[in-house]
């Protein structure tokens, strides 16, 4: 194995390369495209045995993928925030149709307004669809993650589409150290693709994706889904235990730091939460005793294991970078409602929503963070919901106002 | 753990410049992590990218607010507050910029509390200037930790899909400018940890759609920026030679030329980006280009 430096879009490549892919469909959209850009220039160089297919759509992209799959064809595919948005009809018709296939989502938040910065809203509405979702932290878990992808998507008791989550910038355009399987390793964890039993064959036609009325079997086919869905967790963690032996890097549906004798615990997805690992060793430093619980797996939702990591807490705080319109931060309502029942839940549970559209989080929003929430197990209640936004942010706001002249039309109409 | 700042405009090579360094450090040892910004993804327009340097895993990520670095392509960015190239600069942080000034030149003007340094770019031969290298070389010569082994391997790395020849000469370029700045080798001095304040949050009040909608009312708005500021070569017509064609103005893809009632181009040099498509254009050949540099006053 050797040790490189290299963006999570090119981990991303990367990972595809190593789990032999043999059918890419592709749309460009910022910040993913760099992912198929790398991909197809090693096609180009014989580098890669794979077939490239340029679409028109996401929506067409996502189709192609999932019918690829459905031959047995080893398929991978990536796209971006709108571009999720746009082939989400297929999200959901892929699932139903259960296949394997492994999809990159570089998160970027969506519009309007306008931009490319990440958040979470463009994968988290997938969070339904019957796509499991692995959210990456590190652009090391980006290229480990697209084989441990692999695995579960095309396991027996699985056999559901995975999305596998980076952030847009924060990994994307981001070099870290990555230690690289050799194809070798990869390949005793991952074995190159083989005819499936289960694929379609022209000798032994099949129909698929069919339409049921009535509602009955329409139920049985759904909650099945849902029931692998689920069942998809204990498969996780047996791989991750798997791909560790091999490679030395455990995965987990939860990601653990100084979290165990923790008053206060930030519960994060995604590539913020190496922040808060910051924040927690300098908090700490100031007497603070914080720690981080890391969801790698959204779906799955890891309930029965974010239920012990929690246990006895006194206070919990969730930061979503996301922000469900008239509701709030989306992983807060899923945390709290798994805890609910539960007798040893923490004390309070707060929600923050911050780093939407990429605005930072910093170590002075982890300190309010973790004190606030100290301070709410104290007195015994939460307080409401925040947005982390400063005094600050709003003056610079007003600039902007004014120079957009806001509060006036065009014809000095105040509106 | 080191955090350094480059600036540098779109089409500088200051991603190229972040990633030399990122694998000079890691050929240290070093855990690192590089990354570059851009804003409106152009050639001309201010960009910057970041490295990071540590003996441990780097957590931090994103924009370096605080550096112990900050290097410098071009030093006409200096005065454009919306490059940042001062922001989070102290009396300790070094600045050192690609430049045929003298740094006392810069501290009067813009009345700077840091040291700063200045180099030049080595002589080429070729059209390309080795400018991605020399920076990262001047950095590695400041930051005292980089052999010229590993200095010269990084450029290899980074620029393996160049010709040979290109290629030494950008090794040759990083190794000048290295060398002559071996009078500050290990200036640069790690930040000690700052002190964590408390965030100064507020609640949003809710404000009517009117407000709260994203939606510029004023109009001609654009005419407030100065994409001007983006340019690195500058078109002047020589009204002598000019023949009023007007194709120059036809042709302009950013409306910057007005003809006059003779029919005389006047270029607005607040919004010419420096495309030159005029000067392609113009069949007297009546406009030339001429590098941008900082004016002194
Ligand atoms: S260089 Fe010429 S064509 Fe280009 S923006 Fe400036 S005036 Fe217009
Ligand atoms: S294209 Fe040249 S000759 Fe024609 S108006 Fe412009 S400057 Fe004059």
């Amino acid at each position: 194995m050797s040790r490189t430096l290299l963006t999570g879009n090119g981990a991303a490549a990367w990972g595809a390369r190593l789990a032999q892919i043999e059918y890419l469909p592709a749309f460009p959209i910022t910040p993913q495209t760099e992912i198929i850009e790398t991909i197809s220039a090693w096609i180009d160089r014989g580098d890669m045995a794979c077939r490239m297919v340029t679409m028109d759509s996401e929506h067409s992209m996502i189709t192609a993928a999932g019918a690829a799959a459905a031959t047995g064809v080893r398929t991978f595919t990536a796209t971006s925030s709108q571009g999720l948005l746009y082939g989400m009809e297929m999200l959901y018709a892929v699932a139903g149709w259960r296949v394997p296939l492994v999809l990159v989502n570089v998160s970027r938040a969506l519009a309007a307004p306008v931009t490319l910065e990440p958040d979470h809203n463009d994968v988290l509405a997938a969070r339904d669809s019957g796509f499991l979702q692995i959210h990456c932290a590190t652009c090391q878990e980006v290229v480990d993650t697209m084989l441990l992808a692999y695995r579960l998507s095309e396991d027996k008791r699985v056999r559901l589409p995975v999305i596998v989550n980076l952030d847009g910038y924060y990994l994307s355009f981001t070099r870290e150290p990555v230690e690289l399987p050799t194809l070798d390793i990869a390949s005793r964890f991952l074995p190159a693709p083989t005819i499936r039993t289960d694929q379609i064959q022209a000798s032994q036609p099949t129909s698929q994706g069919i339409a049921v009325l009535g509602g009955s079997q329409y139920s049985y086919f759904r909650y099945e889904q849902h029931l692998a869905a689920l069942a998809s967790l204990s498969v996780y963690e047996e791989l991750g235990r798997e791909y560790g032996e091999l490679t030395g890097r455990f995965y987990s549906a939860l990601e653990l730091y100084q979290s165990e004798d923790a008053d206060t615990v930030f519960v994060m997805i995604g590539s913020f939460a190496t922040k808060a690992k910051e924040a927690v060793d300098r908090l700490r430093e100031i007497d603070l005793k914080v720690g981080l619980v890391r969801l790698c797996l959204v779906r799955p939702f890891p309930a029965a294991e974010l239920a012990a990591a929690l246990a006895g807490k006194k206070g919990v705080a969730v930061i979503d970078q996301n922000l469900s319109m008239g509701q709030g931060g989306i992983l807060f309502h899923e945390l709290t409602s798994v805890l609910y029942n539960r007798p040893d839940r923490p004390r309070v549970i707060t929600s923050y929503v911050g780093g939407l559209g990429g605005r930072d989080i910093s170590l002075e929003d982890f300190r309010g963070i973790a004190e606030e929430t100290a301070q709410a197990a104290k007195n015994g209640h939460a307080p409401p919901p925040r947005l982390l936004y400063t005094a600050a942010e709003l003056t610079q706001m007003r600039g902007l106002q004014e120079i957009a002249k806001t509060q006036k039309n065009s014809r000095g109409h105040t509106l | 753990m080191y955090r350094i700042r480059m600036h540098g405009r779109g089409g500088q090579g200051m991603k190229t410049a972040s990633r030399i360094l990122g694998t000079a450090f890691f050929l240290e040892g070093f855990e690192v992590q590089d990354a570059p910004r851009y804003g409106a993804e152009r050639r001309g327009a201010p960009m910057f990218a970041y490295v990071r340097a540590d003996r441990k895993t780097i957590y931090e990520r994103g924009i370096i607010v605080h550096p112990d670095l900050v290097v410098v392509s071009d030093d006409s960015l200096i005065a454009m507050a919306t490059a940042g190239v001062l922001t989070g600069l102290t009396a300790e942080t070094p600045l050192l910029i690609c430049s045929n000034r003298e740094a006392s030149f810069y501290h009067e003007r813009y009345d700077l509390k840091c040291q700063v340094i200045v180099f030049r770019l080595p002589p080429t031969t070729s059209s390309r200037s080795p400018r991605s290298s020399s920076c990262a070389g001047a950095a590695a010569a400041l930051l005292g930790m980089i052999s010229p082994h590993n200095l010269n391997q990084a450029v290899a790395q980074e620029l393996h899909t160049l010709p040979s020849n290109l290629l030494k000469e950008n090794q040759q370029a990083a190794r000048t400018v290295f060398d002559k700045l071996q009078d500050f080798k290990g200036i640069v001095q790690r930040r000690a940890k700052m002190e964590i304040g408390r965030p100064q949050w507020l609640d949003l009040p809710l404000e009517v759609a009117s407000i709260a909608a994203p939606i510029i009312h004023a109009p001609a708005s654009s005419l407030q920026m100065n994409t001007g500021v983006w340019r690195t070569l500058r078109p002047t017509i020589d009204l002598e030679e000019c023949i009023a064609c007007g194709q120059c103005n036809t042709y302009c893809p950013d409306g910057a030329i007005s003809l006059n009632t003779e029919g005389k181009p006047t270029i607005d040099y607040d919004h010419c980006k420096g495309c030159l498509i005029c000067l392609a254009q113009c069949p007297a050949q009546a406009i030339t280009a001429q590098p941008e540099q900082e004016e002194v006053s």
